[in-house]
């Protein structure tokens, strides 16, 4: 980027709550459902139907304004935002405008050069989701309103962020706060999480801000990332071959990596907002907050925290374990059963996790239960197994969800630590290689190596590696001096 | 306050009404009245008046979030004039060009 500039960057951030039906009726809010049969006259907006709002809805909003430091507002209304659309098939959706629920939040981030950012929350508002439209199919546009109604909270920043790693770790931070909560599950691919970027630039230095152009329809994280980036310096480009930049709606074209203006028949943003008369306010009251903060689970910084100070484990592991809830829930389970808090630690953030990715699961899916992780750990611990063997007895509990134990007597796996059985087994093994006897005795001890890898594999990987080690060297030095 | 009949033609495209010419030389008095209307109450001092959101003094109206039986999709659509299976059908409202 050019270092004369600076960017200014603000999201519009909408997250589908997770209610089991709509925002204003009983119909179902699942994905997936066969087109337009989620529905009901009052998310069709047929005429003379009335909406009620759906009181978690109010919760979930509430919840999310006091993980992100805002104000709840003691009383708040909603708003008929006017346009025709044909996913919206009132000619108006419904959302706050003038009173939002929550105002003035903040939450923090941490730069990858490790400094810290307080990134500004505006506001925070319930509306209802408008219907699909499936636009590439012939010459008419195909409309499905089962997502009609789902609700949503909109969540806008300040335009505080700088930078689109500023832009992308806000967003981490949002998805990782609203899926803490569990009030959204956070999936940008299927549209539950989507994210708007409005984007200029000025001259460092100037406290003026620049025309602003909004970025839509990046559905990945990191295609925020890209987007961002794409769109200042396309914006430089512009400024610094003497033209203007134009205030428009911008589509991102993530095959492309490109932007185009968005075209549609939509009239100009010319919403004439008023407050809806079929819905009474919402009032939030000293006692129902506190009802609501009651469900505040402990969120990811706070938990993180708990994670160094009670098990001990380093800032690194500690940050990788809570970046999810699941994740953590899944570590806390794994350390109930062992003590070994870091060898847990190596093993979710190793084994489980390159699982997870590669396979593309969920953790709450994943194969192995922590319990039976948790035993593993133990089995190397008291040392049933190698740590060798444990790496072996994992793919066997990936197949299916086996005891550790199970496994390791039925393969019979168990541990040599038998000192006799090892003795014989080193014994053996000197024997049949009296010239790299004669080499260890001559000076050149690396062939240490090569007698434990011998016997490691006599035992077929039982024996336990230390014993072997020292057995190994009592019985060389054993030859040296009987010499 | 008083609108032009450029404002007129504005307000009708936004609520997709169209009208004759005489409609509109009709419309530009009627509504000129009616905002007339409002600059009369304008002139009542309400510096010290809560705004009003809603007439109705109630709060807090809600439901559980608890599931109710939707339509069939056959009665949903059948208001639809144009349909595609199980779509709505309706002009096309982007050009990718």
């Amino acid at each position: 980027m050019n270092n004369k500039y600076e960017a200014v960057i603000g999201l519009e951030v909408h997250a589908q709550l997770l209610t089991e039906s709509k925002i204003f009726c009983g119909c179902s809010t699942k994905f997936g459902n066969p087109p337009n049969s989620n529905v009901c006259p009052v998310c069709l907006g047929h005429p003379g139907v009335l909406p009620v709002l759906n009181k978690k809805v109010v919760e979930f909003a509430a919840l999310m304004g006091m993980a992100t430091n805002c104000e709840i507002k003691e009383k708040s209304i909603f708003a008929r935002k006017n346009y025709f659309y044909p996913d919206s098939p009132k000619g108006w959706q419904t959302s706050q405008f003038e009173e939002p629920i929550c105002e003035n939040g903040h939450l923090d981030i941490t730069l990858s050069d490790g400094t810290e950012k307080c990134l500004g929350i505006t506001r925070i508002h319930m509306e209802e989701d408008a219907g699909k439209s499936i636009h590439d199919l012939g010459y008419d546009t195909c409309v499905d309103l089962n997502r009609c109604g789902v609700p949503l909270i909109e969540i806008v920043s300040e335009p505080d962020m700088r930078s689109p790693e500023d832009a992308y770790l806000y967003l981490t931070k949002i998805k990782q706060i609203i899926t803490y909560l569990g009030i959204c599950d956070g999936n940008m691919e299927e549209g539950s999480l989507r994210c708007d970027a409005n984007i200029s630039i000025r001259l460092k230095g100037e406290t003026e801000l620049g025309t602003k152009t909004e970025v839509k329809n990046m559905n990945s994280f990191r295609n925020v990332e890209k987007a961002i980036a794409h769109e200042i310096e396309r914006q430089i480009e512009i400024v610094e071959e003497g033209g203007r930049i134009i205030q428009q709606t911008l589509l991102w074209d993530a095959d492309h990596e490109e932007v185009s203006p968005m075209r549609s028949k939509e009239e100009a943003h010319d919403y004439r907002y008023f407050p809806e008369p079929d819905l009474m306010p919402v009032v939030v009251s000293e006692e129902w907050k506190a009802e609501i903060a009651k469900n505040l689970p402990e969120l990811p910084e706070a938990r993180k925290a708990r994670f160094i100070s009670e098990y001990k484990i380093p800032e690194y592991d500690a940050a990788v374990l809570t970046t999810e809830r699941p994740l953590a829930d899944y570590y806390e389970k794994v350390i109930s059963v062992t003590d070994d808090y870091k060898s847990a630690s190596n093993w979710v953030m190793t084994d489980v996790l390159k699982i997870i990715k590669e396979d593309k699961v969920d953790i709450t899916e994943f194969k192995v239960s922590p319990e039976n992780l948790g035993k593993l750990i133990n089995l190397i611990n008291n040392n049933t197994i190698s740590g060798k063997i444990a790496k072996s007895v994992f793919p066997e509990m990936l197949k299916e969800d086996k005891d550790p134990e199970t496994i390791v007597k039925d393969k019979n796996l168990v541990q040599i630590t038998d000192t006799s059985a090892i003795d014989g087994i080193v014994d053996t093994i000197l024997d049949n290689n009296p010239g790299q006897v004669e080499q260890y005795l001559g000076g050149k001890e690396t062939v240490l190596g090569f007698f434990v890898g011998q016997v490691m594999k006599e035992s077929r990987g039982k024996a336990n590696p230390q014993m072997v080690n020292e057995t190994l060297k009592k019985k060389l030095e054993e030859k040296r001096t009987g010499e | 306050m008083s609108l032009s009949k450029k404002d007129i033609e504005h307000i009708a495209k936004l609520a997709k009404l169209k009208f004759t010419d005489e409609e509109m030389a009709k419309m530009e008095p009627q509504l000129n009245s009616v905002l007339e209307y409002m600059d009369k109450l304008s002139e009542l001092d309400t510096d010290n008046v809560e705004p009003l959101s809603h007439p109705v003094e109630n709060i807090n109206v809600f439901r559980d979030d608890i599931l109710k039986d939707s339509i069939s999709t056959e009665d949903a659509l059948r208001n639809a004039p144009k349909r595609d299976e199980n779509y709505f059908k309706v002009p096309k409202v982007i050009s990718n060009d």
